[in-house]
């Protein structure tokens, strides 16, 4: 028992000599938003060769609204993701969100403003009750919000042919504040010759605030220990109820972004939509690099994600393929990237 | 050390109040009562070692103290104040840090992540977390234990358990304010780790801080501790000072008495130096040892004395 022997001096904490230090590139292909980095890249260079509008400019706009509108919801469903959770009923909250808003607004006859808001507070809340029944019955989320996606469904269906006898909310473009708000989620920059939508904007906002407060923030280190290990989590101090209704409120904050988006672009909401998004935005997070397991995963990964799916749902199109085929090529792109996801994973590992 | 040790007992004595107090706590899991009337006292500057078999309850007594559980009967008091902590946040922000025996780390999230999991050390207006600070308390604290880690933005799934061990006991000594609660520490440590982990004991304790040890090896306990308690099914058996015990009286207590002294009989006629020819078993086709008459009997003891609780 030498103090020598047991306190080696701070400097010379002796460096183990069997770990050679790692590569930068190593440590760049290690990250988790590699797969769908590579995956983006090779759709893009494949709808360049093939689809003559592709290389259009113009088009560019087309293709990032395309993304946008998926990548606002893959965003907060990517965190949630990490921190070890599903939503099922994601597709669907959209819808009721703009229904809210709508119906709202047209039955009472406030302010669109008024019914925007109150459409706020029923997302938020969804996503609130969510999380709540999830933490307090102990389900597995799959089951809590597949529950919640089942009776949302049913909701804007029956409340809409309630209220309106009909299967889309009526029409509100002629009612007081719809100019102020589709100026503020329906309208569109020019820039140069690409003309583009809003949400784009909102989209990449989205992408960079999520980014900086998963890498760089409490609350981010908190998200992915509760989807790592929730009760390691806990007995360390992590507020982990706390931090799954968050995550469940930032979907539900995000899909009344989109919700809105969805009324003030359309003027009125068909009451059916919505249903199969949610597989849609999932399948963006992990082909963005986030485990089905949680505790692991990338939101800017999750933006990459969206846009192959914004590149591809309009690249067979311009490509002149039958659109029928882009389910299929969804199916091999989200196998392919995460088998390129693990791959390189392990490979950077080992270096 | 022996030299310290007496010297300790002068300047300190019994004097000083306890910090934590339990009072006839009971804790059921259903219909498992995994304690039963369990009074215990944590002082200040002191260690305190609890022992027992596997099973005992040990686990379960600190998850009480660490705010992980509820106790359901008797009283906590911290500070002489009936409390109830409702989350190990609330404990620790009481200053009561602990190491897990299944050492509560993330698997896939970084060595220093999980250093300063539920503590990030935050600056500048938007509260971002400071990182490169971090790291830097990080690495340093993990050298004082003499463990190195190869790189600290790896995840800790990758690293040993004694690795994985190092970073919890570092964590709870680095974050401990008032009591310092360790659930095994050595069980994977090297003898050199074992040997830093007992010195960051007798640190915390110089320090003022109250210990609670809970260890299978009564050497280990013996080294550092004030106060020795020792489980059995879920109730206490022993409560004494150092004072009043020896070495030997501990490990025999724990043992069980007689148990020790027929177990070393009984391995006496094993041969240990012995080589056999190499040879092919069908599955279960290995002996088990037979127990002898009175281990049986405690064995059957022990089972009645449960539906009697
Ligand atoms: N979550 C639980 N649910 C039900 N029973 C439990 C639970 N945790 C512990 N027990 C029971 O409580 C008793 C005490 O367990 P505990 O973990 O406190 O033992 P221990 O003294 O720490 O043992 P070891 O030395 O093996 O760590 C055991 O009989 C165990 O089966
Ligand atoms: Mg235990």
């Amino acid at each position: 028992m030498t103090a020598t022997a047991t306190e080696p001096s701070r400097g010379l904490a002796a460096r183990d000599d069997r770990v050679a230090t790692r590569p930068l590139a190593a440590r760049l292909l290690s990250r988790p938003e590699v797969g769908s980095l590579i995956a983006a890249i090779v759709i893009f260079l494949l709808f360049m060769a093939v689809a003559e509008p592709f290389r259009n400019v113009a088009n560019v706009g087309t293709i990032l609204y395309g993304a946008s509108t998926i990548g606002i919801m893959a965003v907060p469903v990517a965190l949630l993701m990490i921190g070890g959770e599903f939503d099922l009923s994601a597709g669907v909250a959209v819808t009721t969100s703009g229904l809210s808003a709508s119906l709202l607004a047209w039955n009472f006859g406030l302010n669109v403003w008024v019914g925007i808001l109150l459409a706020l507070v029923v997302s938020v809340a969804i996503g609130a009750f969510n999380g709540w029944l999830l933490l307090k019955t102990g389900l597995p989320s799959f089951l809590v919000t597949l529950g919640t996606f089942f009776i949302l469904q049913g909701v804007n269906l029956g409340v809409t042919r309630l209220l309106t006898g009909n299967v889309a909310s009526a029409d509100i473009s002629d009612m007081d504040g719809f100019a102020t708000a589709q100026k503020i989620f329906g309208s569109e920059v020019t820039l140069g010759p690409v003309n583009l939508k809003i949400t784009v904007l909102y989209w990449v906002v989205l992408t960079v605030i999520a980014a900086y407060v998963l890498l760089r923030t409490q609350m981010g280190n908190w998200v992915f220990a509760v989807g790592g290990d929730a009760a390691a989590a806990r007995a360390v101090g992590v507020p982990v109820r706390a931090t799954k209704i968050g995550l469940f409120m930032a979907v539900g904050f995000c899909a009344w972004l989109s919700g809105m988006h969805l009324l003030f672009q359309f003027n009125t909401v068909q009451s059916g939509e919505g249903v199969g998004k949610e597989f849609i935005f999932i399948i963006a997070a992990v082909i963005g690099g986030c485990l089905l397991t949680g505790g692991y995963g990338s939101v800017v990964g999750a933006s990459l994600g969206a846009l192959i799916f914004g590149m591809t749902q309009l690249g067979i199109n311009y490509a002149g393929w039958n659109p029928d085929w882009f389910r299929t090529f969804l199916g091999v792109m989200l196998l392919l990237a995460t088998l390129v996801n693990m791959y390189v994973k392990r490979r950077a590992d080992l270096r | 050390m022996s030299t310290a040790t007496t010297e300790r007992h002068d300047v300190v004595g019994h004097s000083n109040t306890p910090i934590l107090e339990l009072e006839n706590v009971g804790k059921s899991y259903g219909n498992v009562h995994a304690l039963r009337g369990v009074s215990l006292n944590v002082r200040q500057g002191e260690v305190t070692c609890v022992l027992g078999d596997n099973g005992a309850g040990k686990s379960t007594l600190i998850k009480i103290m660490s705010g992980l559980h509820d106790h359901t009967d008797g009283t906590m008091k911290l500070d002489g104040v009936a409390r109830r902590f409702g989350s190990p946040r609330a404990a620790q922000a009481s200053g009561i840090a602990t190491v897990y025996q299944d050492l509560a780390l993330a698997p896939l999230m970084s060595v220093w992540r999980n250093f300063f999991l539920g503590n990030e050390l935050r600056k500048g207006p938007l509260r971002t977390l400071d990182i490169a600070r971090m790291k830097r308390i990080c690495e340093d604290e993990l050298g004082k234990m003499g463990v190195v880690v190869p790189d600290l933005d790896r995840p800790v799934a990758g690293l040993s358990g004694g690795q994985r061990q190092c970073i919890a006991i570092a964590r709870a000594i680095y974050f401990g304010a008032r009591v310092i609660i360790l659930d095994e520490p050595t069980a994977a440590l090297g003898v050199k780790q074992s040997g830093v982990a007992l010195r960051y004991i007798v640190k915390a304790r110089d320090a003022g801080l109250g210990v609670i040890f809970i260890t299978h090896n009564p050497h280990h306990a013996y080294l550092v501790g004030n106060h020795f308690i020792i489980l059995k099914l879920g109730r206490v058996v022993l409560d004494a000072h150092r004072d009043d015990l020896t070495l030997e009286q501990l490990t025999t207590e724990m043992a069980g008495g007689q148990e020790l002294a027929e177990l070393s009989h009984e391995l006496r006629g094993i041969d240990p130096g012995k080589v056999i020819e190499p040879g092919e078993v069908e599955h279960g086709h290995v002996e088990a040892p037979a127990l002898s008459r009175e281990e049986l009997k405690a064995v059957e003891r022990e089972d009645e004395e449960e539906p009697r609780a």
